[in-house]
């Protein structure tokens, strides 16, 4: 009797991903999934911390992919790991600041690890050539294999009959005919594999499953990155781009100002690291302050807080500065809308 | 019973966290997870039931998630 071989599968929560490892799961291969997270993730986060979206389920979509095939799913964390990759990525940015294809190179690379460590025989993904215009195109595809170092221990099931043979194929541990030739940016094979296989609510494709493919999130990167004149970031940091109005009137402090209830809760957890701002004479949003401030600085800091609060068209607001437990309080006057420079908006 | 604290942190973070605890734990022990991030109430039933562990009890006291498991075989 033959071997049953083992495939450890990336899996992102996209249909891609899902349908790969079905399609070896159909040809008796045993696979476990693995997901990658390196904080970047869109899943989770601003669901659980927006309050308009606490109606909708909060589903990660990778463990609901796992449960629909009915396989193991091994999530890592690589926040840490990740920061080179994102900071000095050897081919370079997206159309953003999405480090596509060494993000690849690194998660086959860390999925090949754990191959080894496991005693799993080969690795899939769900690329499928031309799907995405930086890393999976005809040229990248080769690239990923030889510096992730899978090399021909990587199979694509869904575009497998477009490439040269691998591993599993020549070994006969996989049915080459019974793989897929997919190629463009085209989701209808996909879609029609997904009938097939029986798969509906799964997520959908469009926007990626990454906030460095989002312009608004990457220029506030940038503008992270800049303000503190060196390209590093914590978990926190990255955390808080994703929340929140942020405002940056001058080079060495920004705003961060909740724009609703959830973001309000969600910035309370960051009360004690940074200073704070709150409208005490009028219902406002809590505010986070980065960076330095002088007390000319916190006025104006209070200026626009209390223009984003109820009472943005009094005389006077009474605003609360709170740095390490001490407070002390400003009445200004709320700056009117055209008084906030749209240069200011990050 | 094992306590694992993973207020504030935000999913999947619990997840991974309750994943790398149980890898230390032997069949049969309970692990009582603490989070402040309502997605564990779905996103961890749903890991153990695809790992082979049972979420014995799931509650919300105070905004605090509360999850007791017993790791499977």
């Amino acid at each position: 009797m033959a071997t049953q071989r083992k495939a450890v599968a990336l899996i992102s929560g996209g249909l891609d991903s899902l349908l790969a490892a079905k399609v070896m799961l159909e040809q008796g291969v045993h696979v476990e999934g693995i997901n990658f997270y390196t904080g970047f993730c869109v899943e989770g986060h601003t669901h659980a911390i927006r309050k308009k979206d606490k109606a909708k389920p909060k589903r990660n979509n990778a463990l609901w992919s796992a449960e629909k095939l009915g396989i193991k799913l091994h999530i890592i964390d690589i926040i840490e790991e990740y920061k080179d990759v994102l900071i000095n990525p050897k081919h370079g940015y997206g159309a953003n600041m999405n480090p596509c294809l060494d993000c690849k190179i690194f998660m086959v690379g860390k999925a090949k690890e754990w191959a080894e460590e496991n005693g799993f025989d080969f690795i899939i993904t769900g690329e499928v050539i031309g799907q995405r215009p930086m890393s999976q195109r005809r040229e990248t595809m080769p690239v990923i294999s030889e510096e992730s170092g899978a090399d021909d221990r990587l199979l694509r099931p869904l575009c497998a009959q477009n490439l040269p043979e691998t591993l599993p194929e020549r070994e006969g541990w996989v049915n080459r005919d019974e793989l897929y030739d997919f190629s463009g940016r085209t989701r209808k094979p996909q879609m029609a594999l997904a009938q097939k296989f029986g798969f509906d609510d799964y997520a959908q494709p469009a926007g990626g499953c990454c906030f460095l493919t989002d312009k608004a999130y990457s220029v506030k990167l940038t503008d992270l990155w800049a303000s503190r004149g060196k390209r590093d970031y914590e978990i926190d940091d990255i955390m808080l781009l994703k929340v929140g109005r942020h405002i940056r009137p001058k080079p060495h402090f920004k705003l961060i100002i909740a724009r609703e209830e959830g973001e309000n809760n969600f910035l309370q957890g960051y009360k004690k690291q940074f200073v704070t701002l709150r409208t005490m004479s009028h219902k406002g949003p809590l505010t986070l302050l980065d960076g330095k401030a002088s007390d000319e600085d916190l006025r104006l800091a209070s200026q626009i807080v209390a223009r984003f609060s109820q009472g943005r068209d009094a005389e006077a607001v009474d605003v609360e500065v709170t740095e390490k437990g001490v407070s002390q309080s400003y009445t200004v006057t709320p700056l009117k809308p055209d008084e906030i420079e749209p240069s200011w908006r990050v | 019973m094992i306590e694992l604290d993973a207020r504030r942190l935000m999913c999947p973070m619990p997840v991974i966290k309750t994943q790398d605890r149980i890898k230390t734990m032997a069949p049969g022990e309970h692990l009582r997870v603490t989070c402040t991030d309502p997605g564990v109430m779905q996103d961890i039933p749903a890991w153990c039931r695809i790992n082979g562990h049972t979420v014995l009890t799931a509650e919300e006291i105070d905004h605090e998630y509360s999850l007791i498991i017993e790791v499977g075989g």
